[in-house]
């Protein structure tokens, strides 16, 4: 099925124009409120439909979308998590953060449970390093990770 | 000189600290007002005196830089905000955002009226959800104060601030590649000149500031451009007032510290961070973000030029974090936020792990830094596998060697400095994993 935006989110977006001089400009946050509504994936579907509401080519439009880290090509898990393994992280531990993620969940980096449960990632130096190792989830930070509190947020996500 | 401050960070902590209500009680929204009293001209005059280095990590002068826009005219004008805070080691922005985003939004007024600017973006990278929400309450709670929007303050000058954001890109830090993605387009450098004050954002006249640059910006117009550069033991140097000084890695208290610019890497080690975690010696401190070459605890500096004379002779722990200190010592001061590492650490494997984040984040459109990042990284690799030749540690030197000063932006010499740094610093590390083999290291990067 081709993809829409809601009425509401159709709104948000007319706001978001509004804040530039161009259409062109309101191209990766239009893209991430498309993604949003899109199970957090940037579909050809959505690509497309971005292009025409902008009035922009689907070439562009792609070009953008496969350029930026944080647009997914493919559909994630229900949740996300991003542990950050650069340099101030890994003094802190985070490889151990990581292979403790990676054992609690059965799934290597990069891969999502086979419930369709959680995505999880690497992610490079998150601005947390002085609360290192730290992780993304969602929209949120968890920082001072110790595999005892990594396991109380997973366990949150798995049951949900 | 250890002098703790509390200009930007008096309200980090507090409930509610990054209210309007918050910041107003603690003399915020004042300097703003004497800023719109003054003519533009004045306003950049002020800041010039405050000897503000650009706290982005290339430490250009703010208000020079402001003065270099054209004078008004029928062109928009914009300001945009350097809010992608992604070099590693770097963890500043983001508390300002977060706990004090008022502060932000004050000095953002104060940079759109010295410039002619009526509308201001704040590139915000899109992992901080919490520094948009923040500022977006910040940008409404002033709105609905007068502060934003027409008559800021009563003033006829318009000002408009828009929170904007990438989506995972550390090279949209850079400046014209965030011109570029804020245009929506693929966060790639563009060739300089046109330098942003001719043609930035939408081919208009652009300055583009870090958060922590503008955000210092009220505090000069309270105190007064000299006293507030006065307040930096560096006055004399033109690097002037405070900054905000992290420190990452071994230390027992990692965290940001406001200061008066002249701290020493010493002071933000031992007595701010409270030492090396387990009291370990010290292997190695990067200053500014991983960018910046690595330094042994025990280098001596030798600054050409008298005016570093006083320095000279001295360890590079007990000199002043400053622009000019460090690059005279052939180092570099970047975004003034240290990675400590105690012996506890493998340095062949530090800059590995370095090395695996330029090459993902490499833009790859320039050929040496696109294939040379991978080169670098994947040499490093072999010879962590026990596999690496000598030949090939020296093909690394050439390498990164290659790349310096090769390629459209910054990055590619971001990169070819902490690796030409570790193999100039540690080379005997890289050499006993070439000539024992990778079984005989048994070290690791965390303790
Ligand atoms: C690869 C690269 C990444 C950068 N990342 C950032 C960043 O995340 N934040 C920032 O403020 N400046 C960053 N900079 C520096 C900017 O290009 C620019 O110098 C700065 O935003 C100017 O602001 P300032 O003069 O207030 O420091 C980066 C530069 C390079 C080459
Ligand atoms: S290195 Fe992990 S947050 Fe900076």
């Amino acid at each position: 099925m081709a993809f829409a935006l809601s009425d509401e989110r159709i709104k948000e977006f007319a706001e978001i124009l509004s804040r530039y001089p161009n259409k062109m400009a309101a191209c990766i946050p239009v893209l991430h409120l498309c993604q949003e509504a899109n199970d957090n994936w940037v579909s050809d579907e959505v690509t497309e439909y971005v292009a025409e509401k902008l009035e922009l080519s689907a070439a562009h439009v792609k070009g953008v979308a496969t350029f930026y880290s944080l647009f997914n090509r493919e559909k994630p898990g229900k949740h996300q998590v991003w542990v950050c393994r650069t340099l101030s992280c890994a003094l802190r531990g985070s490889e151990g953060i990581i292979s403790h993620c990676e054992k609690r969940l059965g799934i290597k980096m990069g891969d999502t449970t086979p419930d369709g449960k959680i995505t999880l990632r690497t992610a490079e130096c998150l601005a947390a390093c002085g609360t290192a190792p730290a992780m993304q989830v969602n929209k949120e930070y968890h920082e001072n990770l110790t595999p005892e509190s990594v396991d109380a947020v997973l366990d949150k996500l798995l049951a949900d | 000189m250890l002098k703790r401050t509390d200009y930007l960070t008096k309200n980090y902590g507090k409930p509610d600290g990054w209210t309007l209500a918050a910041y107003e009680a603690g003399g915020g929204y004042r300097g703003v007002r004497k800023a719109l009293m003054m003519s533009p001209g004045a306003v950049v005059e002020e800041t010039k005196k405050a000897h503000i280095r650009g706290r982005g990590g290339a430490g250009f002068d703010c208000g020079m830089k402001w003065s270099f826009m054209p004078k008004p005219s029928d062109k928009p004008h914009y300001l945009v905000v350097n809010a992608d805070e992604g070099e590693p080691g770097t963890f500043k922005d983001r508390t300002i955002m977060e706990q004090n985003p008022h502060a932000l939004i004050e000095g953002c007024i104060i940079g759109c009226y010295a410039m002619g600017a009526h509308t201001c973006y704040i590139y915000v990278r899109d992992e901080l959800h919490l520094s948009k929400e923040r500022l977006w309450a910040a940008i409404e709670e002033a709105k609905a104060k007068g502060y934003l929007g027409q008559r800021p303050f009563g003033k006829t000058y318009e000002v408009n601030i828009f929170v904007h954001t990438g989506a995972g890109a550390y090279i949209c830090g850079e400046e014209t590649a965030l011109l570029n993605s804020l245009e929506g387009k693929r966060g790639q450098p563009r060739l300089k000149p046109p330098f942003p004050a001719q043609s930035g954002a939408f081919g208009m006249p652009t300055t583009v500031n870090n958060v922590e640059t503008l955000a210092i910006v009220p505090t000069v117009f309270q105190l007064g451009g000299d006293a507030f550069s006065k307040l930096s033991a560096l006055h004399h140097l033109n690097d002037g007032g405070t900054r905000l000084f992290g420190v990452s890695g071994h230390v027992k208290k990692p965290g940001v510290y406001e200061c008066a610019v002249g701290l020493t890497l010493r002071e933000l080690i031992f007595d701010l961070g409270g030492g090396v975690l387990d009291d370990r010696p010290l292997l190695g401190v990067v200053p500014g973000g991983s960018s910046c070459p690595v330094h042994l605890p025990d280098e001596i500096v030798n600054i050409p030029g008298e005016r570093f004379e006083a320095y000279n002779g001295k360890c590079i722990l007990d000199i002043p974090l400053g622009v000019d200190t460090f690059r005279g010592a052939g180092s570099m001061l970047g975004t003034c936020c240290a990675i400590v590492m105690s012996d506890a650490v493998d340095p062949v494997l530090a800059l590995q792990n370095l090395m695996h984040f330029y090459r993902d984040e490499s833009c790859g459109q320039c050929t040496p830094c696109r294939e040379g990042c991978g080169w670098l990284e994947r040499v490093v690799n072999k010879i962590v596998a026990g596999e690496g030749t000598m030949a090939e540690l020296d093909q690394f030197h050439e390498i990164a060697t290659n790349i310096t000063g090769s390629t459209i932006c910054a990055f590619g010499d971001g990169a070819a400095q902490p690796a030409l740094a570790f193999i100039r610093r540690y080379r005997k590390n890289f050499e006993d994993y070439i000539n024992n083999g990778a079984a005989t290291q048994t070290r690791s990067l965390s303790l």
